[in-house]
């Protein structure tokens, strides 16, 4: 410790920062937020001193002692690391966990919640990495947030859907069309039987098709759509912009046509802007689909960055109806239990701490609407048992080109996933197992849907052995 | 190919062919095994935008058997033979509607 002393009792000078900022003795309020970070240290460094260093950067706490530091009362604001413990299988890693107190957080700003926690800290010297895997926001801080603007049982009320997974699809090609022949793609889906169609994340207001004539055409596929089929209907209409003054002109006009729901990438037009429009959505009654583009960017590296589990935990409260939150299918075992952790982060009440999981704190969210997160991207009808199985009802089921690529087309694509979808529901409730007679129950309802029969024999069939993963 | 016929649909299980009373059955001892408590709607000439249709009676508060439901189902088809008719159901833990499935239309032309 280099120290220069004076009269004054001002001690100047370089402090460890685990004096201060490490206190394994700490019980944790119900009041404190919590935060779990797996944290590499640089070579050298003592795992004690760098967590209290990721306490202090991410809190109170600067490099060196400053005098106004005797100005305040320190133990009120500061955040505390009071745990650190080794990941197990990996060398020089360890699970941090770090208390911070309710008022240094502004009420109903996720972009506070995370200036704090991952602001400069994230560049911290001493770190060769850190990631942000969970926190544990206390209930007197939820309450200051209002959440989605409707949630999963406001939204079924809404639309009169109950008792099945909801449909979607992306209008694909993603970019180049023009805004009366995406019209027609997204008339075609609907009136086949989707509930949704969706605008791919980068389609906002280019030169091949401006917002306001896609809008117009969109929204008159949505009202023909309705009216055949008898059933609603909509589009999530992407108001993402430049400004945040012209979103809300495009979110605006979305409401003056009578459209149903708008969407918003979260993370590319930011928390600001996304809290601004989810509370614009619930006062004006439309609901809001959140895409994540970027996400990957922060959330993929499993030393570095930041889990979706706590930006799907931000967006919940920064507000959103429906979240991409991938599909499982297809990938690792890990990736489903991981998977199902934030699936019920986004739409349960209450969520027990669950480490196979990756749940790392029990959150209590005190009656926050939930959010309905929707498994978008690669899949096709022979993966409905297993998505109906894994996602269960409140979730929105989203086939692009599994349902544009049916060889007949859209309509009868969309009436194939409709189909499928509607077999393996009254199959679950009949009590039998979508996991072992899925394709069975698919190839019953080929027989009397043409269209069906069409898409199970474009697409290859799958197995899914669910019964091992069910243990973790 | 095929280019697909215009068709009104009802919702939950409404791209079915029609349940037989056997399937309306399964459905129901689904919704009882969930704890949630069945009613019936009917309507002539349901609109999309139409959240509520006309109650049958009260909800099955006490059903502890599907055949209990069924059986209103039965009357209120005798009854009102020219609407359509739906089960559904409420969670009143949730306080709110989970379940809505169509049992009968009149005049279906393809299922």
């Amino acid at each position: 410790m280099v120290q220069a002393g004076s009269k004054n009792g001002f001690k100047a000078g370089v402090q460890d920062y685990r004096l201060t900022y490490y206190t394994p003795d700490y019980t944790p309020k119900d009041t404190d937020l919590l935060a779990c970070f797996r944290m590499t240290p640089q070579p050298g460094v003592p795992p004690e001193e760098c967590a209290a260093a990721v306490a202090a950067e991410s809190s109170t706490g600067t490099w060196t002692t400053v005098w106004t530091d005797g100005l305040t009362d320190l133990d009120r604001y500061k955040g505390r690391c009071y745990n650190v413990e080794p990941v197990q299988g990996e060398d020089n890693q360890y699970f941090v966990f770090v208390a911070y107190p309710l008022d240094l957080f502004e009420e109903g700003s996720i972009t506070n919640v995370l200036t704090s926690l991952v602001g400069n800290v994230f560049g911290f010297k001493a770190l060769r990495a850190l990631r942000l895997e969970d926190i544990r926001f206390p209930v007197a801080l939820i309450k200051t947030y209002q959440g989605p603007p409707h949630g999963i049982t406001v939204e079924r009320d809404l639309l009169n859907k109950y008792g099945r997974p909801l449909l979607g699809c992306t209008i694909k090609p993603k970019l180049g069309l023009s805004a009366k022949n995406y019209g027609r793609a997204v008339y075609e889906c609907l009136r086949g039987g989707l509930d949704f169609t969706k605008d791919d994340e980068n389609i906002n207001s280019q030169p091949f098709m401006r917002w306001r004539d896609r809008f117009l055409f969109v929204q008159e596929a949505i009202s023909k759509a309705q009216a055949e089929t008898n059933e609603m209907k909509g589009h999530y209409l992407n108001v993402t912009a430049g400004t945040c003054e012209e979103m809300m002109k495009r979110a605006e006009f979305a409401k003056e046509i009578g459209t149903p729901i708008i969407m918003h990438d979260f993370f590319t037009g930011g928390f600001t802007a996304n809290t601004t429009l989810a509370k614009w959505c619930r006062e004006n009654g439309l609901l809001l689909h959140i895409h994540r583009a970027m996400h990957a960017v922060v959330d993929r590296q499993k030393n570095h960055g930041i889990h979706f589990r706590v930006l799907a935990k931000c967006l919940r409260l920064s507000g959103g109806d429906h979240l991409h939150s991938g599909t499982v299918v297809g990938k690792l075992e890990g990736d489903r239990a991981v998977t199902l952790g934030f699936v019920d982060l986004m739409r349960e009440d209450y969520v027990e701490e669950d480490r196979s999981r990756g749940v790392f704190f029990t959150q209590d969210y005190a009656s926050l609407p939930g959010v309905m997160p929707v498994a978008s991207g690669g899949i096709h009808v022979w993966h409905m048992p297993a998505l109906v199985e894994i996602f269960g009802d409140d979730s929105c089921l989203q086939f692009g080109g599994g349902t544009l690529g049916h060889p007949w087309g859209n309509a009868p694509g969309a009436t194939a996933n409709r189909v499928a979808l509607e077999a393996c529901v009254q199959a679950r409730n009949e009590g039998r197992s979508l996991a072992r007679e899925g394709n069975d129950v698919l190839r019953e309802a080929c027989r009397w849907s043409p269209e069906l029969a069409a898409a199970c024999e474009l697409w290859k069939e799958i197995k899914f052995e669910f019964d091992t993963v069910d243990t973790l | 190919m095929q280019t697909l016929p215009k068709e009104r649909r009802y919702e939950t299980l409404s791209y079915l062919p029609p349940l037989t009373d056997q399937q309306i059955v399964k459905q129901v001892q689904y919704l009882l095994d969930q704890g949630f408590i069945p009613a019936i709607e009917f309507e002539k000439d349901p609109l999309p935008t139409d959240h509520h249709w006309t109650l049958w009676k009260l909800p099955l508060f006490n059903a502890v058997s599907p055949q209990e439901v069924l059986n209103e189902v039965r009357e209120c088809k005798a009854q009102y033979s020219d609407s359509y008719i739906r089960v559904i159901a409420f969670d009143n833990l949730r306080q709110c509607q989970t379940v809505s499935f169509i049992v009968h239309k009149p005049n279906a032309t393809r299922f």
